[in-house]
C-alpha cells in the first residue's frame, strides 16, 4: 500500500522523524482552520499518489490562513495525471537553504534492503542517477545487521553531504531505517530532505509504501487504506474477499492462481486482436479453494460490470478440483437465475476434469460452453464478446 | 537424475499437524515421497498416522534431524510463525527448505534469507510457491503429481497454475524436475539458479523457463543464458496486458515505471536466442519442434 505525503509524515512524526507541522484538509474550511492553527505561511499540497504535481500546479504557497483556503479551493478537485485531488496537505512553510535525498528501499534484484543517499535532492532522483550517478550513493543493508551509526555516516558522506550536517543527517537516517522496519515498509523516501536556513535538517516531502503481508502485526495500518480510489466493483470484491482487479474490456475472466489468470488475460487479449480489438475485462483469481460461493460471488461481480460481454472461466485444477468448480458455476447460475444473461465459455483441466466437464454437460444451461483448450476457449469467449 | 531432489530425499514436514499440512503429507506421501516425519512445536513425541505411514512429530527440526536424518523440510507453516521456522531449519544445517506458505511479510523472507546465504548450507526453494517435483521420485510440496510423467524438460516459472499449465501442454515428452521458485519480491531460488542446474543436470534436455511481469528477474536470466546455457531453452512470459502500477494477486507482479514489462522481458530472452511463445500451448510447440530437430 502507497501512502499519502500527510500520512507518511505522521508516521515520521511518530518515529521522531524531524517533520514541520502540517494537516489534512479535505475541504477549503478545513483548509483555513489547519493554516490559522499553524500560523504564518503555509504551504497547500495537493495530496495524489503520483509524482509532477508541482509541475501541474498542484502545490502552492499561501500568505495566511484566508489565502490557503483560496489556494486549496482551487487545488481541491484538480485532476492530475488522473488522479481527482480529494484531499490537501496544510504545511508549514520553511526557508530552504539546501535540498538532499534519503531513500531506504527493499533491493529485489539484490534481495536485500539498499539505501540511497545524495546531496543533490528536490528534484527527480532518476534524473541525478542518470545524469550525475557520482551524487548518488547506493549502499546495500543487510536484514540482519541493519544500519549502525558508523555505517550511517559512511552513506552520509558517500553522498556527498556537506561536513557540517553530516551528523544531522546520519541520525535522521537512523530514524528512517527505525520507520522502515518497525512499519514493515518496503520504501521509505524522503525528497527533499531540507536544511533550512537556520540550520535544522527536516523530512519536507515522503513516500512511504507499506508491505499488506505484514498487517497482521500492524491493526493500526487498516485506518490507512484509501478507499476513495476504490472502483466501486473493485470495492465490492474486496468485501467478498476476492482477488479482483477491474480493466477496460469486453470479456470477464475467472481464473484460478495469479500466474494462470495473467496468462488468460493475454491469451484473451491476443485471440481478440482477430475479434476487433477485444479485450479482457477484468483480473479474477478465485485462488485455491473454489467453493459455489466464491464462484457465484466472481461470476455476480462479473456480470454487474456492463461491460461485459462474455465471460471466460479458465481453471487448472491443482489442488482445485474440477467437480467442485464445474458445481460451484452450476449452482453460481441457479442463485443468480435471470440476473445471468452473458454466454460463459469454461475451460476445465486438470484434478478431476473428467467429472468436473461431465456435470457441466448434463447441467446443460443454455449460457454455458465447454471447450477443451485455453486457446480455443479465449478464442471463443473473445467471438462472443464481439457480437 | 535431475535438479535438487530424487527418491532419495527424506523429507520433513514443518506444520505437518496443521491442516494444510496434513492434507498435502498426504498428497506427498501418495506420490512417493519419502516422508520421515513432522515438526510442530510443541507436540513433539506425538506421531500420527497418514496414508497409512506412521510418521513422527518433532518440537524443532534439530530434533527430527537427529532422529530421522532428514535432508530437506518443506514448510507450511502460517505467514506469522514462518519466519521462526524457517530459521529453525537453518539453525539444523537443513540443506534444502521448500518454504509454501504464501503472505509472509518481505521483512521476514528478507531475514531467513540473508540468514541462510550467512550460513551458507541451506537453499531455500519459495516463498509462495507451489514447490518442486522430480517426477515419479520425489514431490515436494503442492504440485499435483499426476500431471506428467518423467522425462527431458526441465521447468522453471513463478507461478503454481502456470507451472501446472505448462507441464500439461508438455505432458507427451515429460519433465525432468519441475521448480516453482514463486511470486514474492525476495526468494531463496531464483531463475538463474535452476537455469544453472538444468544444464548441469545430464537428464535435463532442453528447459522451459517461464517469467512474468515485475521486478528484473528474467533480464538477468536471458543474460545468464547467453553466457552459461547451450541447452535449448523455450520462454513464456506472463503479463501483457496488466496494467502499470497494479497488483495482480503476487506481491511480484507489478509493473513500475518502464522495467519489469512482459514486453522487455520478452524482448531480453529473444535477443538470448530463447524461443518465446505467445501462449503456453505455443511455447509447448516450440518446445516439441525443437526436440525433433
Amino acid at each position: 500500500m502507497d501512502l499519502f505525503e500527510y500520512q507518511a509524515r505522521d508516521l515520521f512524526e511518530k518515529h521522531g522523524v524531524p517533520v514541520l507541522a502540517g494537516a489534512v484538509a479535505t475541504t477549503p474550511e478545513e483548509a483555513h482552520n489547519a493554516a490559522a492553527k499553524i500560523g504564518g505561511k503555509v504551504v497547500v499540497k495537493a495530496q495524489v499518489k503520483v509524482g509532477g504535481r508541482g509541475k501541474a500546479g498542484g502545490v502552492k504557497l499561501a500568505e495566511n490562513a484566508e489565502d490557503a483556503k483560496a489556494k486549496a479551493a482551487a487545488i481541491l478537485g484538480m485532476d492530475i495525471k488522473g488522479h481527482i485531488v480529494g484531499k490537501v496537505m496544510i504545511a508549514q512553510a520553511a526557508p530552504i537553504a539546501e535540498e538532499y535525498y534519503l531513500a531506504i528501499l527493499l533491493d529485489r534484484s539484490n534481495r536485500t534492503f539498499l539505501v540511497m543517499a545524495s546531496v543533490a535532492g528536490g528534484m527527480d532522483i532518476e534524473s541525478v542517477a542518470h545524469e550525475t550517478p557520482e551524487k548518488l550513493a547506493k549502499v546495500a543493508v543487510n536484514s540482519n545487521e541493519g544500519i549502525s551509526k558508523e555505517l550511517a555516516l559512511k552513506i552520509v558522506k558517500a553522498g556527498q553531504f556537506p561536513q557540517e550536517v553530516a551528523e544531522q543527517v546520519a541520525d535522521v537516517l537512523l530514524l528512517l531505517w527505525g520507520v522502515f522496519t518497525s512499519e514493515d515498509a518496503t520504501l521509505v523516501e524522503v525528497n527533499p530532505l531540507v536544511k533550512t536556513s537556520d540550520g535544522r535538517i527536516i523530512a519536507l516531502d515522503g513516500k512511504i509504501t507499506l508491505d499488506d503481508n505484514a498487517d497482521f502485526r500492524h491493526p493500526d495500518h487498516e485506518a490507512l487504506v484509501d478507499h476513495s480510489a476504490t472502483d466501486p466493483l473493485e470495492a465490492l470484491a474486496k468485501e467478498k474477499n476476492l482477488n479482483y482487479v477491474k480493466l477496460d474490456g469486453e470479456v470477464g475472466i475467472i481464473g484460478n492462481g495469479a500466474g494462470l489468470v495473467m496468462s488468460t488475460l493475454d491469451v484473451v487479449a491476443y485471440a481478440g486482436e482477430k475479434f476487433g480489438g477485444v479485450k479482457p475485462a477484468n483480473f479474477l483469481d478465485i485462488g485455491g479453494g473454489a467453493s459455489a460461493q466464491v464462484m457465484a460471488d466472481g461470476l455476480s461481480i462479473i456480470l454487474s460490470d456492463k461491460e461485459v460481454k462474455s465471460v471466460f472461466v479458465n481453471v487448472f485444477g491443482g489442488i482445485t478440483s474440477c467437480d467442485a468448480v464445474a458445481n460451484g458455476i452450476v449452482q453460481a447460475l441457479e442463485i443468480l437465475g435471470d440476473a445471468a444473461t452473458k454466454p460463459i465459455v469454461v475451460r476445465l483441466d486438470g484434478n478431476n476434469v473428467l467429472e468436473g466437464r461431465r456435470i457441466l454437460t448434463s447441467a446443460a444451461h443454455p449460457l454455458i460452453q465447454q471447450l477443451d483448450t485455453m486457446d480455443g476457449a479465449a478464442a471463443r469467449a473473445a467471438e462472443l464478446a464481439a457480437k | 537424475m535431475s535438479i535438487f531432489i530424487d527418491k532419495r530425499n527424506r523429507v520433513i514436514v514443518q506444520g505437518m499437524t496443521g491442516s494444510e499440512g496434513t492434507k498435502h503429507t498426504r498428497r506427498m506421501l501418495a506420490s512417493g515421497t519419502n516422508i520421515v516425519g513432522g515438526v510442530t512445536p510443541g507436540k513433539g513425541g506425538q506421531s500420527v498416522e497418514i496414508e497409512g505411514r506412521v510418521l513422527p512429530v518433532f518440537n524443532s527440526v534439530a530434533e527430527a534431524v537427529a532422529a530421522t536424518s532428514a535432508d530437506t523440510s518443506v514448510v507450511f507453516v502460517p505467514p506469522k510463525f514462518a519466519k521462526a521456522a524457517v530459521i529453525d531449519a537453518i539453525d539444523a544445517a537443513m540443506p534444502l527448505i521448500v518454504v509454501i506458505t504464501e503472505g509472509i511479510p518481505v521483512h521476514d523472507t528478507a531475514a531467513f534469507f540473508a540468514y541462510s546465504q550467512s550460513k551458507g548450507t541451506t537453499r531455500i526453494i519459495g516463498p509462495n510457491c507451489p514447490g518442486i517435483i522430480t517426477p515419479g521420485e520425489s514431490n515436494v510440496g503442492i504440485i499435483p503429481a499426476d500431471i506428467t510423467g518423467s522425462g527431458p524438460i526441465g521447468l522453471v516459472s513463478k507461478s503454481g497454475t502456470l507451472t501446472y499449465q505448462m507441464a500439461f501442454e508438455l505432458r507427451d515428452i515429460g519433465i525432468s524436475t519441475a521448480v516453482g521458485i514463486g511470486g514474492d519480491p525476495v526468494i531463496g531460488t531464483t531463475h538463474i539458479d535452476c537455469l544453472r542446474a538444468f544444464q548441469d543436470d545430464e537428464a535435463t534436455q532442453a528447459i522451459v523457463m517461464i517469467g512474468e511481469i515485475g521486478g528484473d528477474a528474467e533480464e538477468r536470466a536471458a543474460t545468464f543464458i547467453s553466457e552459461y546455457v547451450t541447452k535449448p531453452v523455450v520462454g513464456y512470459v506472463a503479463g501483457f496486458t496488466a496494467p502499470e502500477g497494479k497488483t495482480m494477486g503476487h506481491a511480484g507482479a507489478i509493473v513500475s515505471g518502464s522495467s519489469g514489462t512482459a514486453q522487455g522481458k520478452k524482448d531480453a530472452l529473444e535477443a538470448a536466442g530463447v524461443l518465446v511463445g505467445q501462449t503456453p500451448s505455443e511455447a509447448a510447440r516450440l518446445m516439441r519442434a525443437l526436440l525433433k530437430r
